[in-house]
C-alpha cells in the first residue's frame, strides 16, 4: 500500500492532469458523436475556468458552485452559438468555432477581470483528486447510457446521413444543439477543474493548441464509444512523461507513435479488436468516425 | 383526400422542376407517379416530404395544411418515404437503422436510461424485429446495413420507413436495381402494405411494376401532370406514349 501511496504523491499532478483531459476528451466526443467537427472546446474550458476562479475570488463562492455556475455560463453561451454555426458543416463548422475561440481568448486579453495577459494568479488548489475522477467517472457512465438511448441514436443518424435522419423524425437542429450544449458544459466543468490545480491560469492556456489538442485526445482514443477519449487523454498525457528517459528523442518518438496510431487504428485506440470491422466500415463507406 | 398538392411549383435557377401540379390521394391507395427522366418526380416527393420547401402551392396531409413544415415534423406526422438511391445509415446495424426509423414513435429515454437495469426501449426492439422478419431481414438484423445486398438495402430502408407507423408511405424507385424475383416480391410487399390500410405513393421507372400494383397513375413530364387515371387509361393514352418514345415526327 505504502507504494501505492508514494505513487500517487509523486504522480499526483500528472494523474489529475489525466482525468483532467480524459474530461476534456469527452467534451469534444459528444458533438463528434453526432458528426459535428467543432473546436470551440477550448474557449469553454476558459469560460469555466475564469468563471469559477473569479467567483472564488470575488465572491467567495464555494468551490462546487462555482464549478456549476462556470458551466452554466459555458452551456448559456453555446446555445445561441450553436444556433448560428450550425447551419454551416464540416470544415465550416470547425473555423467558425475556432474563430469563436480566438474571440474568448481576445475578451480575456483585454478585459481588467481577468486579469488581460497576465491572468489570474494565486488561484487556490481546491481541486483534490476524487473531484476529478468521480466527475470523470460520472460523465463515462452518463454518456455510455446516453449512447444507446434515443439521443444517442438520433446523434449517430446525423452523422451517418443528416437528410435520411430529418426523414426518421430527428429534428437535427435540436439534437446538434443538444450535443453542442452538452460538449460547452463538460469543458467548462473540466476547466473550473483545471484551474483550481494549476494555481494560474491565462488566456494563452486556451489557445489553438488547446483546441486541436482536445481533438486528437478524442480521435486518437476513437469516437466508436467514451472510452475511446478516456484511452486517448491517458495515453497523450501520460506518454511525455514515459518517455521522459530518452530526453531528446522524446518528441520524434511521440510523433511516430500518434503517426502510427492514426495510420493503423483510424478509427481509435479502442477499435484494436475491431479491425475488421473498422476495414468493412471503410469498404462501405461508412462515416469517418463511426 | 389524405393527401392533397395543389398548384404546387419549384424551381431551381431557370429549370422549373415542378410546375403547378395538382394531386390528390385518397386514404387506402396506391397512387403511381410516372414520367421521363428528369420530369420532376424526385423534386415532387421531395415538396412531399418536406426536404425541399416548394415557391408556390400548398400542400395538405389528413386535412392540415403542412406547406413548408420540415421533414421530422411531417414524419411525426404520418408521411414516411424511402429515397431514390437508398439512403441508410451505413455504419449502423440493421436492426439499429429500424429502431432510428421509430424515433418519431419514441418517447426520450437518455434520462431513464441511466438506471442501469432498465431497457425502456424492449417494446420498441421487438416490433423492429417484426418489421424485419415483415421484409425478410430477420436473419441480418445485426449485420451493416452497409454491408447488405443492394435489393436487401432497398427493403431494409422500406422497413425503417415502416417502423414510423406512415399512414403515406413514399417510395422513391424502391425497384430500381433490383431483379425480377425481388420486384416481384416488393409488389406482393407493397400490395399488403395497402390491403392493411396503408397509403402509397410509388415513383417509378419500372411502369410494369407500376401498372400491377397502383390503382391510380399520374403522369409528370417537363414537371407538369400530363395525365391521369387507371392503369388502362394510362396504357392507352397517345400523350403518355408520346412523352415516353417521342412523338412520331420527331422519333
Amino acid at each position: 500500500m505504502d507504494e501505492i501511496g508514494d505513487f500517487l504523491s509523486a504522480y499526483s499532478t500528472l494523474i489529475a492532469l489525466v482525468g483532467v483531459n480524459a474530461l476534456l476528451a469527452l467534451s469534444v466526443w459528444v458533438t463528434l458523436y453526432a458528426g459535428q467537427l467543432t473546436l470551440g472546446n477550448a474557449a469553454f474550458m476558459a469560460i469555466g475556468a475564469y468563471v469559477s476562479a473569479l467567483l472564488g475570488r470575488h465572491l467567495g463562492t464555494p468551490f462546487p458552485i462555482a464549478l456549476v455556475i462556470g458551466a452554466i455560463a459555458a452551456g448559456a453561451t453555446a446555445a445561441p452559438l450553436g444556433l448560428t454555426v450550425f447551419r454551416l458543416r464540416g470544415v465550416y463548422l470547425a473555423i467558425a468555432t475556432l474563430a469563436f475561440g480566438e474571440v474568448v481568448r481576445v475578451i480575456l486579453l483585454a478585459t481588467p477581470i481577468t486579469g488581460k495577459g497576465q491572468g489570474l494568479n494565486g488561484i487556490p488548489p481546491t481541486t483534490e483528486l476524487w473531484h476529478v475522477y468521480v466527475s470523470l467517472a460520472v460523465v463515462a457512465y452518463v454518456l455510455w447510457r446516453v449512447q444507446g438511448s434515443t439521443v444517442g441514436r438520433a446523434w449517430a443518424a446525423i452523422r451517418e446521413d443528416e437528410t435520411a435522419a430529418a426523414s426518421q423524425g430527428i429534428a437535427i437542429r435540436r439534437y446538434k444543439l443538444a450535443a453542442f450544449v452538452a460538449g460547452a458544459v463538460l469543458a467548462a466543468w473540466a476547466g473550473g477543474l483545471s484551474a483550481h490545480l494549476t494555481f494560474s491560469i491565462e488566456p494563452n492556456d486556451f489557445a489553438f493548441t488547446r483546441a486541436v489538442q482536445i481533438l486528437v485526445f478524442a480521435v486518437v482514443g476513437g469516437i466508436p464509444n467514451p472510452l475511446g477519449p478516456i484511452f486517448g487523454a491517458a495515453l497523450l498525457t501520460a506518454l511525455p512523461e514515459l518517455l521522459r528517459p530518452l530526453k531528446d528523442y522524446r518528441d520524434i518518438l511521440q510523433g511516430l507513435i500518434l503517426l502510427l496510431v492514426i495510420i493503423y487504428l483510424p478509427r481509435g485506440l479502442v477499435t484494436v479488436a475491431q479491425l475488421r470491422r473498422t476495414r468493412r466500415l471503410q469498404e462501405i463507406g461508412a462515416a469517418d468516425v463511426a | 383526400m389524405l393527401l392533397e398538392a395543389a398548384g404546387l411549383s419549384k424551381r431551381f435557377g431557370g429549370v422549373v422542376a415542378v410546375n403547378a401540379v395538382d394531386l390528390g390521394i385518397p386514404p387506402g391507395q396506391s397512387f403511381g407517379l410516372i414520367g421521363p427522366n428528369g420530369a420532376g418526380k424526385t423534386t415532387f416527393v421531395n415538396l412531399i416530404s418536406g426536404h425541399l420547401r416548394a415557391d408556390a402551392g400548398t400542400i395538405r396531409f389528413a386535412g392540415t395544411d403542412v406547406t413548408g413544415a420540415p421533414p421530422h415534423v411531417l414524419t411525426a406526422r404520418g408521411i414516411a418515404r424511402t429515397f431514390q438511391g437508398v439512403r441508410l445509415f451505413k455504419g449502423l446495424s440493421a436492426i439499429e437503422n429500424v429502431l432510428i426509423g421509430r424515433h418519431a414513435r419514441m418517447r426520450t429515454d437518455a434520462v431513464r436510461r441511466l438506471w442501469p437495469r432498465g431497457a425502456p426501449d424492449r417494446a420498441d426492439r421487438d416490433r423492429a424485429t417484426a418489421l424485419l422478419e415483415r421484409v425478410g431481414l430477420a436473419r441480418h438484423a445485426e449485420a451493416l446495413a452497409g454491408e447488405l445486398s443492394y435489393g436487401d438495402q432497398r427493403r431494409l430502408e422500406i422497413a425503417r420507413a415502416l417502423a414510423s407507423e406512415p399512414r403515406l408511405l413514399l417510395l422513391d424507385e424502391p425497384a430500381a436495381g433490383m431483379n425480377p424475383a425481388e420486384t416481384g416480391r416488393l409488389r406482393e410487399l407493397i400490395r399488403a402494405l395497402v390491403d392493411e390500410g396503408l397509403t402509397v405513393l410509388l415513383i417509378e421507372h419500372d411502369v410494369r411494376l407500376v401498372m400491377g400494383t397502383c390503382e391510380r397513375i399520374a403522369v409528370l413530364n417537363f414537371g407538369r401532370k400530363i395525365a391521369e387515371g387507371g392503369p388502362a387509361e394510362i396504357q392507352g393514352s397517345t400523350i403518355v406514349r408520346e412523352a415516353y418514345l417521342g412523338t412520331e415526327d420527331v422519333a
